[in-house]
């Protein structure tokens, strides 16, 4: 962040303190650019900030000079029964509302041209060939993802988290499973709409490692405002652990109460809606739940992935995001640690 | 003057707001129990050469509201209902749009056909989903057949429906 950034960062903060609170999150902030589209986005944004800051500053000490002036005119020009305004006040009147349009429409051609080329500039960013391709589908209420390779061995799904390696720009085919979404990681890029039956394609990269929280931006029905998702960026070789990681099924509970969590995640309805890869649960209509235990969340990030908001979401999912699909599932209370505890042991 | 025209303004106002009826929505739905073995409906023992005659001995809680039958909708191809059914016309299963129902077609014969399941495929799912879900599923299987309050039904299918006599059927809330 360079230094009239964080200038900046401090006036908005003290002078709206609540509005634009934003510019203080790093984690969700177009102000704080971690990569080259939301670097143009960035300039682009302090650019109307200035300029416009600038003019509205103008603006009000115009105002307030005309406000506190001695009432010169009055006094030249005592009203009569019809005012007759002077033939040099009416010429410099003119003079300076003609100055001020053309000076108006100046700045706008100023700023449409600084915005068509930031957007230029977006579509012409060059890419390399390695590239990473993501399918992101959005769903009421939570975002499926899948990691696409021409070789099927390497395709794998996973959800509501997306981890890509720093400095490699990273293609998002966004898809939608039902409604329209949209795609906003702030520290990335710009928004994508997500619309159904069609592919929608954004990239994105990365160059500092981090933890960014993109949330849906269209609104989408009853959870749309819990629709998160988390973009890891990571070095290429932690990447590449985690990659490698994904690729492989669950592992098979050791301990006797694991082994029962198992058993009660295969004999409940579960396993109709949710996958966990290496089991006899193949359900494609909840997140995949395969290496759930290294997600940073539950129910779409509404809440964070701990063994006691794992067992509420479970018994009640109606109490943490109400509306949403997800089944409330009968599970017998002596069940319900075992089932966690399986759960929370899909590293 | 003044006062005529506040009483008037508040009758109206009260007027309109009769037309303020909400569909309720019931996203959190009581009992969460798991749906168990007959419960709903008790059939004649007596099958061949005779009439079936079911007799339906609860009513679907959740008939009415439109959610529950979009809800219904949801599950209907979620559980693979489709896969079977199609998307009402029939395809490895029987169809479920129509008069003739070999199990009977009250919603409790309905729900109890999903509970039991029924010879030559149809799976049981008594003990699996939670009744409620089988009640949604219910009210949506009937909606095809134009029985749910037009209100409730939605006038087009999210499928693309292609038998115009199918959208009639749903559309009209009579059944031909």
């Amino acid at each position: 962040m360079t230094s009239y950034g964080r200038a900046a960062k401090l006036l908005c903060f003290a002078a709206f303190t609540d509005a634009l609170a934003f510019c203080a999150t790093d984690a969700q902030s177009v102000v704080n650019p971690v990569g080259p589209q939301s670097g143009k986005i960035a300039g682009l944004w302090w650019f109307f900030f200035w300029l416009l800051g600038a003019i509205f500053l103008l603006v009000m000490v115009a105002a307030l000079w005309t406000l506190t002036r001695p009432n010169r005119g009055l006094a030249q020009e005592p009203l009569e029964g019809t005012h007759q305004v002077s033939q040099e006040t009416e010429s410099r009147a003119t003079r300076v509302v003609t100055g001020a349009s053309i000076a108006t429409v100046v700045i706008l051609f100023v700023l449409i041209v600084a915005s068509v080329s930031t957007g230029k500039g977006l579509a012409e960013l060059p890419y390399k060939k390695n590239t990473l391709t993501i399918e992101v589908m959005g769903t009421q209420w939570w975002w499926n993802i899948t990691y696409q390779n021409s070789d099927s061995s390497l395709v794998f799904t996973t959800a509501n988290e997306i981890h890509i390696p720093t400095g490699r720009p990273v293609q998002i085919r966004g898809l939608s499973n039902d409604v329209i979404h949209s795609f906003w990681v702030p520290n990335l890029h710009g928004k994508a709409d997500f619309i159904p039956s069609r592919v929608n394609t954004e990239w994105i990269q990365a160059d500092k490692p981090g933890v960014y929280r993109g949330q849906c931006a269209e609104f989408c029905g009853l959870q749309h405002a819990h629709m998160i998702i988390y973009v890891i960026a990571e070095t290429p070789e932690n990447f590449r652990k985690w990659y490698e990681h994904q690729l492989q099924p669950a592992g098979q509970p050791s301990d006797p109460t694991t082994q029962r969590g198992q058993q009660v995640f295969m004999n409940n309805a579960c396993v109709y809606c949710h996958q966990i890869r290496g089991t006899d649960a193949a359900g494609q209509n909840g997140p995949d739940l395969t290496h759930f235990g290294s997600r940073l969340g539950i129910a779409a990030n509404t809440v964070p992935n701990t063994p006691g908001n794992l067992g509420g979401w479970i018994a009640d999912p109606q109490s943490t995001k109400p509306g949403n699909h997800m089944a409330t599932v009968a599970v017998n209370s002596a069940d319900m640690q075992p089932l966690i505890n399986y759960l929370e042991s899909l590293k | 003057m003044f006062f005529r025209s506040l009483s008037a303004l508040t009758i109206g106002a009260g007027l309109f707001l009769t037309g303020c009826q909400r569909e309720k929505r019931d996203i959190r739905p009581s009992p969460t129990r798991l749906a168990v073995y007959g419960d709903a409906a008790k059939e004649s023992a007596l099958r061949p050469g005779g009439p079936i005659n079911p007799q339906p001995v609860v009513t679907n809680p959740y008939n009415s509201s439109g959610y529950d039958i979009s809800e219904g909708q949801r599950l209907f191809s979620w559980y693979n209902c489709n896969g079977c059914h199609a998307n009402g016309g029939g395809a490895i299963g029987p169809p479920l749009i129509k008069q003739q129902w070999i199990y009977g077609g009250e919603p409790a014969n309905i729900f109890d056909t999903i509970i039991k399941g029924r010879p030559n495929g149809m799976p049981a799912w008594g003990g699996r989903i939670p009744e409620y879900q089988v009640w949604q599923i219910v009210a949506y299987v009937r909606s095809m057949n134009g029985q749910q309050p037009t209100s409730a039904t939605p006038t087009r299918p999210d499928t693309i429906e292609t038998n115009p006599q199918t959208l009639r059927n749903r559309t009209s809330g009579e059944t031909k």
